[in-house]
């Protein structure tokens, strides 16, 4: 696999997967209202995953973007370990978004600076999007963390729970590497400090207290995953395993 | 078959409705970037709106059908996605249409498109389409949607 293939699937995946955990939010949510928002973000993320796998599918040359989302095992997948987190109670998955957008946000923004012209186009188009996705996740994860004693509790437990999984984020390997040099790939390290600044700024407003460092796990640029991908997969996949070729 | 002339799909172009809100059509909504006539075929340039919305899909078909029901077979339908479409890209008029359709339109200031109050309030960032967001009228009280800024 080339380097600019896995860099797309990179982006890619991370949109389906966190795609796919809103959409299970379909008919779940906590109000009418934060139940269209959920699907509506949901069908954002599909749309940004599909024109990223169409670029993935022009590089590849062999594999449609139904084969990439749909035939490939978790060790193929190389979203970050965040998105694929479950999503728990309300504030689990508002806190999980938090973080994410706001990385995400400041990813797209560079992306939207490469040499690689779709994916800059790509990038210039996800960024729209990503910015109102973390001011519906900000604001919701400030009414929560500034709202009860038991939502404070709540979600302070969640930002605890899912911090582990942030460094991930922020990491860079040879692909990556590779890529900054010829000005295609973003460096991801260099985003922390204005990721920090978000968090905090958040945090703070929302009387949350940021939790302190901690063991990072890592893996995901390899397709290591925790154990929830593989269960997401199932559901996600079972039509085209069991059914294969099937079509709308 | 046609010859060169673009002006003529543009003019159909300017007959396909957009899927939910009919009453602009999709060159008025700002999809389409350019009409090039290039080896015996129309070159159409389209720009998508919002990644999740799902009547990007619709409006291709329906492009397609407007065209052939023309005898016009000699087109190909191009998905661009720079520039990113942007609400920039709707005209004064076309602002005015989505305003008595009951739709307030993409603006820094949201006006109620009942009583055309400015004194409204957001309920939801999201709404019934992904090109949508849900206020509420401070002055006549009433719900409506408002076309999101992008």
């Amino acid at each position: 696999m080339s380097n600019l293939l896995n860099y797309t699937l990179r982006i890619a995946d991370n949109a389906i997967i966190l795609g796919q955990r809103m959409s299970q939010w379909c008919s779940n949510g906590p109000t009418l209202e934060e139940d269209i928002a959920m699907v509506n973000i949901s069908l954002d993320l599909f749309g940004q995953a599909n024109g990223f796998y169409e670029y993935a599918s022009s590089i590849d040359g062999n594999k449609s973007v139904d084969d990439f989302a749909f035939l490939r095992s978790e060790r193929e997948y190389f979203n970050n370990l965040i998105v694929e987190q479950k999503n728990g109670h309300f504030g689990d998955t508002i806190v999980r978004n938090f973080l994410f957008d706001a990385y995400s946000v400041l990813f797209y923004n560079k992306l939207s600076e490469s040499k690689d012209e779709i994916l800059a186009a790509l990038g210039a188009k996800s960024l729209k999007e990503a910015k109102y996705h973390l001011r519906h996740s900000s604001n919701w994860l400030i009414r929560l963390g500034d709202g009860t004693e038991e939502s404070n509790i709540k979600v302070q437990k969640s930002l605890e729970d899912i911090w582990m999984y942030t460094g991930n984020l922020f990491e860079m390997d040879d692909i990556d590497n590779e890529l900054l040099k010829s000005g295609i790939a973003v460096d991801n390290s260099s985003l922390i400090n204005d990721w920090d600044k978000k968090v905090n700024e958040i945090l703070d407003k929302a009387k949350l207290n940021k939790p302190e460092d901690c063991y990072m796990q890592t893996g995901s640029k390899k397709g290591l995953h925790t154990e929830h991908l593989g269960h997401l997969l199932s559901d996600m996949q079972f039509l085209q395993r069991a059914y294969p070729n099937a079509k709308w | 078959m046609q010859n060169g002339s673009t002006n003529k799909i543009w003019e159909l172009l300017n007959t396909v409705p957009d899927p939910e809100i009919p009453v602009i059509s999709v060159v008025e909504l700002g999809v389409i970037l350019d009409v090039k006539f290039v080896d015996n075929s129309f070159l159409i340039y389209i720009s998508p709106t919002y990644s999740g919305c799902p009547a990007t899909k619709t409006f291709q078909d329906d492009i397609s059908t407007c065209l052939k029901e023309n005898n016009i077979h000699n087109f190909k339908l191009i998905i661009k996605y720079d520039p990113p479409w942007t609400t920039d890209l709707m005209t004064e008029e076309t602002k005015e249409k989505l305003m008595k359709y009951g739709i307030s339109p993409p603006s820094n200031i949201v006006v109620c498109p009942q009583c055309k109050s400015e004194k409204t309030q957001l309920i939801s960032e999201f709404g019934s389409t992904a090109c949508k967001s849900l206020y509420k009228c401070i002055n006549c009280l009433e719900p409506f949607e408002h076309f999101k800024c992008i």
